[in-house]
């Protein structure tokens, strides 16, 4: 199968999005903004993505398996914006857009293994599930997600510390925590408790936010 | 005749850094379980075989890139001290944690010993170390000490006269990248320094900016562009600031040598009641009903009713009135002629009467009881968790749950908790706390006689607590969007519980007292010096006058002018006159709310006004007095209104 340029993953996007999410399978040329003998139209037809008539465009089965890949990837990179990079604002949607498109197969599992595979983007919506996700479950592979979201008792070592200025970042790196440290989560509230070697601290949600830990199970 | 060896204890905070001092020196210096409460640094010497050896307690630090005013003065003490020698005391059980600091103390290329203390504590969680083999992969001798039982403390003696110094310490070696731009500003650095051009080049790509200042004295200016550009690229290349590479380098290099020289054995078993305390203490319920009857049974019980009261009553009528006074009253009324100077001792209110009656036999048992409380929390290991456990309180008025500190240190001396109030991270902290502290945090004296004032009606009692922490969390409150500066987060470490010693918490509330009167009992005499002089002079009584008439307003009678001027002083010489007064019965249970309320608010003593000047400059410092004095006239108008004129009732 050729390579969808990124124009034919809008379309894909935005008639996955119409059919899954809003209950309109179908959706206009207007809607969408193209013409009915648009490159674009024409080549995601030549895939058998979609079927068409004279108004109106539709997915197929497999354009909407397709379709729904772009949307995941896209809600990702939204995901991975908000909570890693630390981007807000209308620059999350712009980015991302462009963003998505470099995400492939493979990749897009591994930034939904960091992300702790999330399972909605941050406007809310739903992010589906890729293969990672299922896996992850049974398995118990690794995730990678914020001190803060750790519960009682969970394991983990520190990845990356993210979000906090350089300042107070070197004031927890000369406090040994630091990614490669091994801590383990011993309170949640008030304030968030962990252990790293013999010694013990106590950190707010600030910090707890910025620290991101590989969960390791038992 | 040797010359004095000078030696530095460097490590981090809460190692065992001031015990080993006491073992070392025989002198006693603050042993506390909480990073923040020592900010000097301690000095002491000792004779052993014949040398003279000159040691000198830091305060603790996490790395030689400072970022506490603690590690400001350790720091410099290493720098500019010229110490012979650094141990480097590490706690041994987190050996891992503590090495990078090693590491960095090895680049100074001052000859560095390492201590591996509370090796006791180790031996417990099982863990046993291969000191020779650390010795031979650091390249420096290693002692294994338990300061505190006195183990080992002579092993470092030894090592210390029996220079020179042969060892070789081998520095950590950071990336490749790092190492050349280091290797070409170590080029650069021309002068003579007291640390390695090697740690100097790291500082300096570090863009340290007292290092910075050092070195532009003597060095090509361009020295400082050099480090910058070097910065710059190297960040480019790492694409994490260099600060986080190079910690990050440390602590792997940190892990490596621990997994070389660990061996775990049997873990003996952890004494259930610590571990119990340790974790109810913080425990997200019932954390808080035992920081209630902490409070309850230290501040209100022990404080305020066994200190202020039962302690109080007994030195002031027994020991001072009975015994001391009358004696001296009748030797002097015999023996001097001079009325003045009958008036300047020992009439109503003479150096003796007065200055010295409130000085000690008030406020000392006050103070004393509160400092005895205050070592215990800090001895136990209990105030940090008490940071952690209001942190989520505490960042509603713009702090964090390190300002518990300062804050319940100012119950027992609001003078001594301003100092303390710069170990907080940001100044927008330092200035939320220092306000707070200056209105609605009423020091032990005052608290003390308070208390005891208001202990007649339990409802007048409770109004007070109410409305001073209505003020304490409003006027914290609006503080956190009044006054600028960035946002600060929380995060501090945990030591375990430990039982305290009771010699140190005696040596320590000693200690504390002896600092307290040096500053305070001067200042009563000055104040009775002051007030005999204008009472001859007849300025006091127009003083009072004067201050008497806004009173009115407030339904206050002509007799509690004297308390704000006594209060003047110190807060609580105006207290102990509150006390006086209310002994006499002049006040009205509604007076006595309003000026309780008026006199806790009121202007800080003028110690404490001082050392307000002195950490937050002349500016902040009167901005604060006249913020406080005029919500304190507002506070007692608006009580005055509610209570006498819309209420119309008697308490």
């Amino acid at each position: 199968m050729t390579e969808l340029i990124e124009k034919q993953e809008e379309i894909l996007e935005q008639l996955w999005i119409s059919k899954n999410e809003k209950n309109k399978n179908s959706v206009t040329y207007e809607v969408l903004g193209v013409s009915k003998h648009s490159e674009e139209i024409s080549s995601l037809q030549k895939e058998g993505l979609i079927n068409l008539d004279d108004e109106k465009v539709w997915l197929t089965e497999e354009g909407d398996r397709k379709g729904e890949k772009v949307v995941r990837r896209h809600r990702l990179a939204e995901r991975l914006l908000v909570d890693v990079i630390d981007v807000s604002g209308k620059e999350i949607h712009d980015t991302a857009c462009k963003l998505e498109h470099y995400l492939k197969e493979g990749i897009e599992d591994k930034v939904c293994t960091l992300l702790g595979h999330p399972k909605t983007c941050p406007h809310g919506n739903k992010i589906p599930p890729g293969a990672c996700c299922n896996v992850d479950v049974k398995v118990g592979d690794k995730y990678v997600v914020p001190l803060s979201s750790l519960k009682f008792g969970q394991k983990g070592k520190i990845v990356f510390i993210s979000g906090i200025s350089d300042k107070n970042l070197q004031s927890l790196a000369s406090m040994g925590i630091l990614p490669g440290a091994k801590i383990v989560v011993k309170q949640t509230f008030p304030s968030y408790l962990f252990g790293i070697g013999n010694s013990e601290f106590a950190v707010d949600k600030t910090v707890a936010d910025a620290v991101y830990v590989r969960i390791e199970k038992d | 005749m040797h010359n004095k060896i000078k030696v530095l204890l460097v490590g981090n905070p809460n190692v065992g850094k001031s015990a080993l001092f006491n073992a070392l020196t025989g002198k006693y210096v603050a042993v506390s379980n909480y990073p923040g409460t020592t900010v000097e640094f301690t000095q002491g010497e000792v004779q052993y075989k014949g040398n003279s050896i000159e040691i000198i307690d830091t305060p603790g630090m996490y790395s030689m890139l400072p970022i506490s005013e603690e590690e400001k003065v350790a720091r410099n003490l290493i720098l500019q001290g010229n110490p012979d020698w650094i141990v480097n005391v590490v706690d041994a059980k987190n050996l891992e944690r503590m090495l990078p600091l090693t590491f960095q103390l090895i680049e100074t290329g001052i000859p560095v010993i390492l201590v591996l203390n509370m090796m006791d504590e180790a031996k417990r969680m099982g863990l046993e170390i291969d000191c020779e083999k650390l010795s031979q992969i650091l390249g420096l001798p290693v002692i294994k000490t338990v300061s505190i039982k006195k183990i080992g403390v002579k092993d470092i003696l030894n090592l210390i006269i029996n220079a020179p110094y042969t060892y070789k310490p081998n520095s950590i070696k950071y990336d490749n990248e790092i190492e050349q731009e280091i290797e070409k500003l170590i080029n650069f650095i021309k002068g003579d320094y007291k640390i390695s051009k090697r740690l100097l080049s790291i500082l300096l790509l570090q863009k340290d900016e007292e290092i910075s200042d050092l070195v532009k004295v003597n060095e090509n200016e361009d020295i400082i562009d050099v480090a910058n550009t070097s910065r710059r690229k190297l960040e480019e290349v790492f694409r994490v600031s260099l600060d986080y590479m190079i910690a990050l380098k440390r602590q792997l290099v940190a892990g490596e040598i621990v997994q070389k020289i660990f061996k775990k054995v049997a873990k003996e078993k952890e004494s259930k009641v610590v571990s119990f305390i340790s974790a109810i203490t913080i425990h997200r319920i019932w954390g808080y009903p035992i920081l209630f009857l902490v409070l309850y049974f230290g501040l209100y019980k022990f404080v305020g009713q066994f200190g202020a009261g039962t302690l109080v009553d007994f030195i002031e009528t027994n020991i001072f009135e009975e015994w001391l006074l009358s004696g001296l009253t009748n030797l002097i009324e015999e023996g001097i002629k001079n009325d003045n100077i009958k008036e300047l001792l020992i009439r109503d209110y003479g150096v003796i009467t007065l200055g010295l009656k409130y000085a000690i036999a008030i406020i000392l048992p006050i103070v004393t009881t509160f400092f005895l409380f205050f070592s215990i929390l800090e001895d136990s290991g209990y105030l940090p968790r008490l940071a952690f456990l209001l942190d989520r309180v505490f960042k509603k008025i713009g702090l964090t749950g390190k300002a518990v500190i300062p804050l319940v240190l100012g119950f027992g001396c609001d003078t001594m908790a301003t100092m303390v109030t710069r170990t907080l991270n940001t100044k927008k902290e330092r200035v939320i706390a220092t306000i707070l502290l200056s209105l609605a945090v009423p020091c032990s004296a005052q608290l003390g006689v308070m208390l005891a004032v208001l202990s007649t009606s339990s409802t007048l009692l409770a109004i007070w607590v109410f409305i001073l922490v209505l003020i304490f969390f409003i006027v914290g409150y609006f503080s956190k969007y009044f006054i600028r500066g960035e946002k600060t987060i929380f995060f501090v470490e945990i030591p375990p519980v430990r039982i305290p010693k009771l010699s140190n918490i005696i040596i320590k509330t000693y200690t504390r007292l002896v600092w307290y009167f040096k500053e305070v009992l001067p200042l009563f005499i000055y104040a009775s010096l002051l007030i005999w002089v204008g009472r001859i002079t007849g300025i006091f009584d127009l003083l009072l006058k004067i201050i008497a008439y806004p009173l009115q307003f407030i339904g206050l009678p002509y007799e509690s002018a004297k308390v704000f001027l006594f209060g003047f002083f110190r807060r609580d010489y105006g207290a102990a006159g509150l006390y006086d007064l209310h002994k006499q019965g002049v006040f009205n249970n509604n007076q006595l709310l309003i000026l309780s309320v008026m006199l806790t608010l009121f202007l800080p003593c003028i110690a404490q006004f001082i050392m307000t000047v002195k950490e937050r400059g002349l500016k902040m410092g009167i901005s604060i007095a006249l913020f406080v004095t005029v919500f304190s006239i507002l506070t007692g108008y608006l009580l005055h209104l509610i209570i006498n004129v819309f209420l119309g009732i008697s308490l």
